[in-house]
């Protein structure tokens, strides 16, 4: 394949890459968007491949069938409530390839630069290893924390700051070195200490972030993702692979940005790590005036969601954990077959990933239309019967917007308290992420159901 | 505990103290019951509906009385005519009692109650805190009171409610004014606009303006400063000089509406007198006004209680057993909040009753204690609503503190595009021509990126994240070229990304491609 097909094959796969984001916009093209993505990855896959630049195939196609059986199996069997740890893995793979891709082109001699153009390809390389490895570590520390296999809790060491600054200067101070360097050997050393550095700064920077931001952090590592491969299409002058990581780098970023701002937090606040401690407030939880909580039986929440016009649902985290969604379908259904219009509101933080929520309603066959956001459903609040939250805590809470002392002042949130009735299913009276008391369960207007999510929703599907 | 229901005595009453479906909660507490055949024919429920609640059904008053733990009733005690006893004699010595008492007006009650070492709990005295509402039953009765006032209003009314453009003619709305906008005035403001009327209402309290609002009715204000809040929501008695702006303001209304609904109540005091005979005689022929304050001698001058007259040429209507006249509904509704406090009161759902008298709500309840009288209750801990400051004496203008905002953001953004400029005109200068198209590229590119994810549903962000993780590993290129590499290290190295480049590629696209498939309309 010649030079020129190569670059028209590059061209229609970057073309069918925007087309496969473009797709997303709605659910009616997403699915054609997917196929899109495949077929522009395949042709770039055969393109390369049939390029004069390849020659090995047996490798090739050893290495890809086993990359392919493995991928396979595992999103093949994967839970839905787990697509967080999936995707954080995957990110992980990505950033690690791009951490050996730079160390290949760096080790492969076979193309000598000299003057401005050797520099600027060492900053590449340097640049496409540093954020791989960023990405590489802090996306397995993000995996372990997402499937609990490593505690939630953010670590928090003192002068946390300082260490990062600390690593961040070494690291300019170490690319110097590598930059100038005449033996290729100190480059080496220089790029391995880097790495290693890198690797320390990526487990620590998501150590220190506890599990609500996770959305953030997942978001964040996925934009980091996309500068590992633009990067990498600078290192290698590939004009496909930049267009790719810009495109990914800047989807990252701007769902880092809607989830900062669905938490009314600063990134820079975010990946500092370390909830309210940064200058924030805990509010004093004692001294606040709380009231009696009413509790409600699972029968009379079934009788009161028969009696209603209208309900909306807005599930949480909690929803995720108990993994309840077929069981809250099951309500939704039979409430749908006596008449109720039921609906859902969904903030954008709720559960761990962006767009979670919505997942794990479409595997349990609710239908997208009746599913909405939290901006379209707020203003039907008040005239609806019933509202009912499953294991959601911050993102209804109403010291929000009337408590400018409180750590989530200024979050968006679902103002269901302006709802007729509101039941709260909820394990127990523990505060959540923010650590703030939500004064949504002490209203008038509030029940709460206490108890596991699934139980309970079983149990009010029994009784309608 | 056993629960006794007595058939209501007194002369109109048809209201029960328990129907089919709370008998059926009440039952779950551990409780039996007994109900006196009959006693719920005129609320709709009969007999049998009880029985299939397993609620024992006798003939036998006395038997009632004499047999149960715990009597659940509407009105107070009096004098029972077929028997020819009063029903304080009938209670068993030393039992419970849950019923409308008025301890203030009936002190005789009180004592003859005490005598029998009883424990009374009167339902007219809920403290009206927030915690207390399901067992307000004054609230529940107000509500239908205010419902069947414009029912009531309505069938003396000689004309529609709602305007109509007919072929016969148009039709003016009728105007309504509701004075006193609690439960029952808001009920009433409700069920008159529902209709079609124009409503207004009146209340000397200002903070319930948005709620007159919030149902679709006009607020009246008087040019007057004085809040008229009172304790435990209801309204306190209002100055002279406010008392003379707000009757003048009725007399203009008098001549306007046609409807007048009066819900004045003062708590332990005669309500107000707030229509004058003058103002009735202002009113145009045909009009009407219900008196809901008929009992306690009424908001207008020219009531009768208990009766409808026409004076002047206005109906006044002065019914005082308006919840009565919709049994159904307010046995429903008295009996729901029963079993809300015999809830409370059993805990433990072992049908035993636990007087818990430092409890706030049982205190105010309980108005004797095992023959001693203990009301009234201390006063109470915390109103229904704070009251609001003091309003200072200017608003002050809020615009003043927008200004120090906009200018910190003032040098930041030129700052930013000098050091953009400096850093692209640095690059220009030194970078090689090669680089600079691959940055024209990715510059171009990551503006289309920021295009195109913007329109992205948020309730697709997962299935974006795992696809743009899926292309992401395009970097396999980088491998692909490497992979062909004579070092054996670099071959190693490259083979091992291809691998899990791979993983990603396949794993990224079929993943989200069965999270596609779900979404389904």
């Amino acid at each position: 394949m010649t030079e020129g097909l190569l670059t028209t094959a590059y061209i229609a796969a970057s073309i069918l890459f925007i087309l496969a984001l473009g797709g997303l916009s709605n659910q009616e093209t997403a699915r054609r968007g997917n196929i899109y993505g495949i077929i522009g990855m395949a042709i770039a896959l055969i393109a390369t491949i049939a390029g004069a630049q390849v020659t090995s195939y047996g490798v090739v196609a050893v290495c890809m069938l086993i990359g392919a059986v493995v991928g396979i199996i595992v999103a093949s069997r994967v839970q839905m409530t787990a697509m967080p740890e999936l995707v954080a893995i995957l990110h992980s793979l990505v950033g690690l390839a791009a951490v050996l891709v730079g160390f290949c082109n760096y080790l492969d001699t076979g193309h000598p630069l000299t003057g401005v153009e050797k520099t600027i390809h060492e900053v590449e390389i340097y640049l496409g290893v540093l954020i791989g490895a960023v990405t590489f570590t802090g996306s397995v520390i993000a995996f372990g924390k997402l499937s609990a296999r490593i505690g939630s809790k953010p670590l928090t060491l003192p002068a946390r700051h300082w260490l990062n600054l600390g690593l961040g200067i070494i690291c300019v101070w170490l690319g110097f070195v590598f930059v100038g360097a005449e033996n290729p050997n100190v480059g080496l050393i220089a790029l391995i200490i880097m790495t290693l550095i890198a690797f320390l700064y990526g487990v620590h920077m998501v150590m220190a972030i506890g599990g609500a931001d996770m959305p953030v952090v997942i978001s964040m590592l996925n934009s980091y993702s996309g500068w590992a491969a633009a990067a990498t299409g600078f290192m290698l002058s590939n004009d496909l692979l930049i267009v790719t990581g810009a495109l990914v780098g800047s989807s990252g970023a701007i769902l880092s940005y809607i989830m900062c701002r669905a938490m009314n937090r600063q990134f820079l606040a975010v990946i500092g790590g370390g909830f309210g401690t940064a200058g924030g407030t805990i509010a004093d939880v004692e001294g606040v005036e709380q009231g009696d909580v009413v509790a409600i039986s699972a029968e009379e929440t079934s009788q009161l969601l028969k009696d209603s016009k209208n309900v909306v649902i807005v599930p949480g985290y909690g929803m995720a954990v108990a993994q309840a969604q077929h069981s809250v379908f099951e309500i939704t259904k039979k409430l749908r077959e006596q008449g109720v219009n039921v609906r859902f509101g969904i903030h954008p933080v709720a559960g761990r990933m962006p767009g979670h929520m919505n997942v794990l309603l479409a595997e349990a066959r609710v239908p997208y239309d009746i599913v909405l956001e939290m901006d379209e459903i707020n203003d039907d609040l008040p005239d609806t019967d019933v509202v009912m939250v499953i294991g959601a805590n911050d993102i209804v809470n109403p010291s929000a917007q009337t408590d400018p002392a409180s750590p989530i002042a200024g979050m968006p949130v679902l103002e269901v308290w302006k709802a007729k009735t509101v039941v709260v299913m909820k394990r127990s009276m523990a505060t959540g992420y923010a650590g703030v008391q939500n004064p949504l369960f002490f209203e008038e207007n509030t029940r709460m159901l206490f108890g596991d999510a699934k139980t309970s929703a079983d149990a009010i599907s029994g009784n309608i | 505990m056993k629960i006794g229901i007595p058939k209501e005595i007194s002369a109109g009453e048809r209201r029960v103290a328990a129907t089919p479906e709370t008998s059926r909660w009440i039952k779950k507490l551990g409780f039996s019951m007994v109900i006196e055949a009959g006693a719920g024919v005129e609320a709709s429920c009969v007999d049998d509906a009880y029985r299939a609640e397993d609620v024992e059904v006798l003939e036998d008053t006395r038997e009632i009385w004499a047999g149960s733990d715990i009597i659940l009733k509407v009105r107070a005690p009096e004098f029972h005519p077929s028997l020819g006893v009063h029903e304080t004699e009938l209670l068993r010595e030393g039992g419970y009692l849950f019923s409308f008492i008025w301890p203030g007006q009936n002190k005789d009650l009180m004592e003859k109650l005490a005598a029998r070492k009883a424990t009374i709990f009167a339902m007219d005295c809920v403290p009206r805190i927030s915690r207390a509402q399901k067992l307000d039953v004054l609230s529940s009765m107000a509500n239908i009171a205010g419902y069947r006032a414009v029912i009531e209003a309505a069938n003396n009314f000689g004309r529609f409610f709602t305007g109509q453009v007919t072929a016969a003619g148009k039709v003016l709305p009728a105007k309504v004014l509701v004075i006193g906008a609690g439960v029952a005035g808001l009920a009433a403001v409700g069920a008159a606009g529902s209709m079609g009327a124009i409503v207004r209402s009146f209340d000397t309290r200002p903070e319930v303006k948005e709620q007159v609002e919030s149902m679709g009715a006009e607020f009246l204000v008087l040019d007057f400063e004085e809040d008229g809040t009172g304790t435990g929501g209801y309204a306190k008695e209002m100055s002279p000089e406010f008392i003379k702006a707000e009757m003048e303001l009725f007399a203009r209304q008098a001549m306007e509406v046609d409807i007048i609904i009066t819900t004045a109540l003062i708590p332990g005091k005669p309500s107000p007198e707030l229509i004058t005979a003058g103002m009735v005689e202002s009113m145009r022929e045909g009009s009407v006004i219900v008196d809901l304050a008929a009992e306690q001698g009424g908001n207008c001058a020219l009531t009768e209680p208990g009766k409808i007259v026409t004076k002047h040429g206005v109906t006044i209507i002065g019914y005082t057993d308006l919840p009565s006249r919709m049994a159904a509904q307010s046995s429903q509704l008295y009996g729901t909040n029963l079993r809300n406090l015999l809830t409370d009161m059993c805990g433990e759902k072992d049908g035993k009753l636990i007087v818990d008298m430092e409890e706030e709500v049982t205190r105010g309840v309980t108005v004797i204690k095992e023959g001693e009288i203990t009301w009234p209750p201390p006063a109470p801990k915390l109103q229904a609503a704070p009251p609001p400051e003091q309003k200072p004496a200017t608003a002050a203008p809020p615009q003043v503190q927008e200004q120090p905002e906009k200018r910190r953001f003032g040098w930041k953004l030129p700052a930013l595009m000098a050091a953009a400029a400096l850093l692209l005109y640095g690059l220009g200068s030194v970078a090689p021509p090669a680089f600079l198209a691959h940055l024209t590229v990715f510059v171009l590119a990551c503006f289309v990126g920021y295009m195109v994810v913007w329109n992205v549903t948020s309730a697709l962000h997962t299935p974006l994240m795992s696809v743009t993780n899926a292309i992401s590993s395009v970097i396999i290129i980088g491998a692909l070229i490497e992979v062909s590499s004579p070092d054996k290290l670099v071959l190693g190295l490259a083979a091992f990304s291809i691998l899990i480049a791979s993983v990603n590629i396949f794993g990224g696209f079929f993943v989200t491609q069965r999270m596609l498939r779900m979404f389904r309309k």
